[in-house]
């Protein structure tokens, strides 16, 4: 609770910073008071009984977003009511928890039977494959870091494993190369195997099929990587990774942003320019400094101390709600907590990320900092019911 | 289990970790705190210019005022469809005009103000500014220009540029298009004039558009106006030395001995600084600089570097006195020449006429004689060891007069000139075994000595003086005040005693009473002169030719407490007596009496014209080739 109206009361400060915008936050944090004290009324058993409801509600709202949605930037991912406009995919990573911890809670659920990876798989795999069409890839990403709930629960780790490992070869293939990375992974092979065979004096001769199926399947999938980067990709994709590869130099077109963004950030100094002194915040530098990038203001009006206690301040608010996840009675409100904290981290980790420089471009907001009503009041909800989960954990066995 | 859920918190953990040593490392140790400082891209700059301060002459006379002019800016961005015919024919400019402009304001940028037509002629601006309101994203923007109410003195006025990106990048006051002095006294003293512009710092946005004072105006200042300088130039002085060098080249500077001013500095052909002022500058600076005929953009008094020639027998006799190997008593026969060798051409040739008696100092100058120098020189050099010590010891009293150096006024033009060395000598002769005679032509102020005017006047001025002078300089007030730099103050003493000024100073004056300027004398008043006659050759694929001999004249007056010294260069003018001697008796009686009784030289000076002889030199083939 505090930690919520601490970031929430520094949602205030940067708000006012935006003398059109900031009008319209107030109105969307009054409602988002109105809706805690709602969330809090209702019965927890609630969510349990409804959670499968809920989640195929939320996933009506993001199929008819085809339908009646509003184009906004380019995506089609907003209902427009009067001036306001609503953005459901918020909403759907709450009711994808509820529905993740409902089917986790079920009586001797284990990831061993195919069903039930099957089953995990198509309720995070809907809403993603549902907001990757809006377009809007950024936020689907946010069902991956399902994956950290998933291992906690007794997933194999190879998954997690696998996953790294892709993604470290991506990354790998990308600056050196394809034809660098896949020499390198036979020379990492043979190495291995000269250990195995000449120093632990293993016998490989049944493995062979086994191992050269591995390696196979890895040159496969850098030869890929190389041709999806190439050839799938569009130009903007492949700039992003460029500049935040170091690959290419650009502080004009594409990587203005994340330059812009930099600038600003190292223009605050470790006391920070003042509140509303940041002169690059004021001249609006920096793209959607109000909304995805507004991090870059705390670092350049706060500083370095103020924009590292905003990250210490959610850190231990995301370990407080692992914490408290750890401590539920029951599996539901346990997974429900976990899957909460997976969402808060995984939006801090890409955000500050993004506009510190550390990843590419993703366009996903900050929690309680970025303007806009539909991020706010969906990680209102998905706080606030986990807080009624842990409030009532005393009273139910 | 347990240890699965340790894989978040780690995780969590490690993010805050990286996530902080980033912002370190961007906050701490990649900030600039320069960045964060008025320069900052996200601040604007608006300038007020203050008024360039007026300059003045000694008698408060304007040399230098300020003119408005009006530029008219566009911003491309603002620009809605206008009714061009119109447009054009108040600006008198043609359609091409306006798109080539309009196109070149828009690659410069859209948002940002350009000029589209500067320096707009007054009537036109008050046209103009009635109908301003119907061109939207064209202003006018007020501009301050030099205005010379004289056609004068363009040599040490200067001028003043617009700032280019070199200078821009070397000093951080100015921006590039800003005014800056770039000649004359514009640069010497254009931290004077120009005053301090006042600045508004504003913040902007992404798009550079103004958003607002930046820290309430906290930084902002108020311009500072230029200073007005007065300077040591007697304009009419000055008007008067240009008048009598029509048509001639060659360069007048008149110092003041008892203070070091420069009273004028004249050089022919000049300009009217008025050439260089507005929209015609760019049209007239190439015409002026590319005249590599006349140079007018040269400063003939300060720059160029000519032989002596008699002029300095003057500081020969003050040697031959100090160092004690003559008195003013000591007498020399002249026999139409000197000889300083065995072979028949070690003859130098003289024209004093008078043979049949001994030749003393006074007489020696009254009537030039080459002898007489020749002798006191062999004498000079012989009473040291080696020619090397002799040499070296004549140098160090010539630079103890300003020659061979530069003398340190206030003018950003100017040339050391040269006075041989022993070692100059020793590179041109190996072997080391040169001697007096080798440089025999020292003594008469010719050979490898080369003055500008102005040391020459100095010259003069230190011998008026008796033995000193003062840093010679153009500046006498700041704002009305007078300056007291302690680089014009200082006495520099020469080698010379005072006492062995007189018999120099005598003869000086015999050249007026008795000599080669006694055409010229005025009654009334006792000047002291010397004229001069300067052998030059021009060489043309190995050729010798000559030309016409350049026509010099060096005097001070009265004779008592001196008002003026000064030094006049004709080239190619003939004889010192019938060019140089006229001008400068001409200047003199102006300045100390008022009076205007050579008003047949006058007339004659004006009217001379030495065009032809200029226009003869343009073509070897009207040349005669010199005689071995």
């Amino acid at each position: 609770m505090n930690i919520y109206s601490a970031a929430s009361s520094e949602n205030h400060h940067e708000i006012f910073d935006f003398a059109t915008r900031y009008g319209k936050q107030i109105i969307w944090i009054g409602l988002s008071f109105v809706i805690c004290v709602f969330l809090l009324f209702i019965e927890s058993s609630f969510y349990e009984k409804f959670a499968a409801y809920i989640y195929l509600f939320c996933m009506l709202l993001l199929a008819g977003l085809f339908v009646i949605g509003k184009n906004i930037n380019g995506a089609t991912s907003w209902y427009a009511i009067g001036s306001f406009s609503l953005q459901p995919t918020e909403f759907a990573k709450t009711g994808t928890i509820l529905a993740l911890a409902r089917l986790l809670n079920e009586r001797k659920f284990s990831f061993a039977p195919l069903i039930n990876k099957v089953k995990t798989f198509v309720i995070i795999t809907i809403p993603a494959i549902l907001i990757t069409l809006q377009p809007d890839p950024g936020s689907a990403l946010v069902y991956i870091s399902f994956i950290l709930l998933f291992y906690k629960e007794g997933l194999h780790p190879s998954i997690l494993i696998i996953g790294t490992g892709a993604i470290a070869l991506f990354l790998a293939t990308l600056v050196f190369g394809y034809v660098y990375v896949i020499a390198g992974i036979l020379l990492l092979t043979l190495l291995i195997l000269f250990y195995l065979i000449k120093i632990r004096k293993k016998s490989l001769r049944f493995e062979w099929p086994k191992i050269l199926g591995i390696l196979l399947t890895i040159i496969g999938y850098i030869y890929s990587v190389y041709y999806v980067f190439n050839y799938v990709f569009k130009q903007r994709h492949r700039d992003r990774f460029n500049i935040l590869l170091g690959l290419s130099n650009d502080t004009k077109n594409i990587g203005y942003n994340t330059y812009q963004s930099i600038k600003t950030i190292a223009s605050g100094g470790f006391w920070g320019k003042g509140f509303l002194q940041g002169d690059r915040t004021q001249g609006k530098f920096v793209p959607e400094q109000d909304t995805d990038y507004i991090f870059s203001t705390i670092g350049e009006e706060w500083g370095f101390w103020g924009s590292a206690l905003t990250i210490l301040l959610f850190m231990t608010f995301i370990l407080r709600i692992i914490y408290l996840a750890e401590q539920q009675k029951t599996k539901f409100s346990s997974v429900y907590g976990y899957g909460v904290a997976c969402v808060f981290f995984f939006h801090v980790l890409i955000n500050i990320a993004m506009v510190i420089g550390l990843f590419p471009t993703i366009g996903i907001p900050l929690p309680f900092f970025s303007y806009g009503g539909s991020s706010l009041w969906g990680f209102t909800m998905l706080l606030f019911i986990f807080i009624k989960l842990d409030a009532s954990k005393n009273y139910e066995l | 289990m347990k240890k699965r859920s340790l894989l978040f918190p780690i995780l969590v953990l490690v993010t805050t970790l990286v996530f902080i040593s980033r912002l370190f490392f961007l906050q701490i140790i990649q900030h600039n705190p320069k960045e964060v400082s008025l320069t900052s891209s996200t601040i604007k700059r608006i300038y007020t210019y203050p008024e360039r301060g007026f300059v003045f002459d000694r008698n408060q006379k304007l040399m230098v005022a300020n003119e408005q002019t009006y530029d008219v800016k566009v911003i491309p961005n603002e620009v809605e469809p206008f009714d061009t015919l119109e447009f054009c024919q108040l600006l008198k400019i043609d359609k091409d005009y306006l798109n080539y402009k309009i196109k070149r304001a828009k690659r410069y940028s859209r948002w940002l103000p350009s000029v589209f037509l500067s320096q707009l002629a007054k009537e036109d601006y008050a046209y103009l500014q009635e109908k301003i309101h119907k061109y939207k994203g064209f202003s006018i923007q007020r501009k301050s220009l030099r205005h010379y109410p004289h056609q004068s003195a363009a040599n040490i006025l200067g001028y003043v540029n617009e700032v280019n990106e070199e200078l821009a990048k070397k000093n951080p006051y100015y921006e590039q298009g800003e005014l800056v002095g770039t000649q004359g006294i514009e640069k010497e003293y254009e931290s004077l004039l120009r005053g301090t512009k006042g600045v508004a710092y504003k913040l902007r946005d992404r798009l550079n558009k103004v958003i607002g004072p930046y820290k309430d105006g906290m930084y902002d200042s108020i311009p500072t106006p230029g200073n007005d300088l007065t300077l040591s130039i007697d304009l009419e002085l000055q008007k008067y030395g240009e008048l009598l060098m029509t048509n001639k080249r060659g360069g007048i500077v008149a110092i003041e001995p008892n203070s070091g001013e420069i009273l004028a500095l004249v050089t022919a052909p000049s300009y009217d600084p008025n050439l260089m002022v507005g929209r015609k500058k760019s049209k007239n600076s190439v015409i002026l600089f590319n005249d590599s005929i006349n140079k007018p953009m040269i400063d003939r008094g300060l720059q160029a570097q000519y032989a002596p020639g008699s002029p300095f027998k003057l500081i020969q006799g003050l040697i031959g006195l100090q160092e004690k190997i003559i008195t003013p008593k000591t007498s020399f026969y002249c026999h139409h020449g000197y000889r300083y060798g065995n072979a028949k051409h070690n003859f130098m040739g003289c024209h004093c006429d008078i043979v049949n008696r001994p030749i003393d100092l006074r007489l020696g100058i009254a009537k030039s004689c080459n002898s007489y120098f020749s002798n006191v020189y062999k004498r000079l050099i012989e009473k040291y060891p080696t020619a090397q010590e002799g040499v070296d010891k004549w140098a160090n009293h010539l630079h103890s007069f300003g020659l061979g150096n530069y003398l340190g006024y206030d003018l950003p033009s100017g040339k050391k000139g040269h006075i041989p060395s022993a070692a100059f000598y020793d590179r041109y002769y190996p072997r080391k075994n040169w001697r007096y005679s080798t440089t025999i032509s020292n003594a008469i102020g010719q050979g490898e000595i080369i003055t500008t005017p102005i040391q020459l006047a100095n010259m003069i001025a230190a011998i008026a003086n008796r033995g000193y002078f003062y840093t010679p300089h153009v500046l006498k007030k700041i704002d009305g005040k007078t300056i007291n730099t302690k680089k014009y103050t200082t006495k520099h003493q020469t080698t010379v005693d005072a006492s062995h000024f007189d018999p120099v100073i005598e003869g000086m004056h015999d050249v007026y009473k008795t000599g080669t300027a006694k055409h010229v004398q005025i009654k009334e008043l006792d000047i002291c002169g010397k004229t001069g006659t300067v052998q030059n050759y021009i060489r043309k694929n190995g050729v010798k030719y000559n030309l016409a001999d350049h026509s010099i004249f060096v005097a001070f007056a009265p004779k008592e407490n001196p008002k003026i010294a000064l030094a006049v260069f004709v080239e190619n003018g003939g004889y010192g007596s019938t060019i140089a001697a006229p001008i400068a008796s001409l200047l003199i009686e102006k300045y100390v009496l008022g009076t205007h009784t050579l008003a047949w030289w006058e007339n004659k000076m004006i009217h001379t014209s030495l065009e032809k002889e200029y226009q003869k030199q343009l073509s070897i083939k009207n040349l005669e080739v010199a005689k071995k």
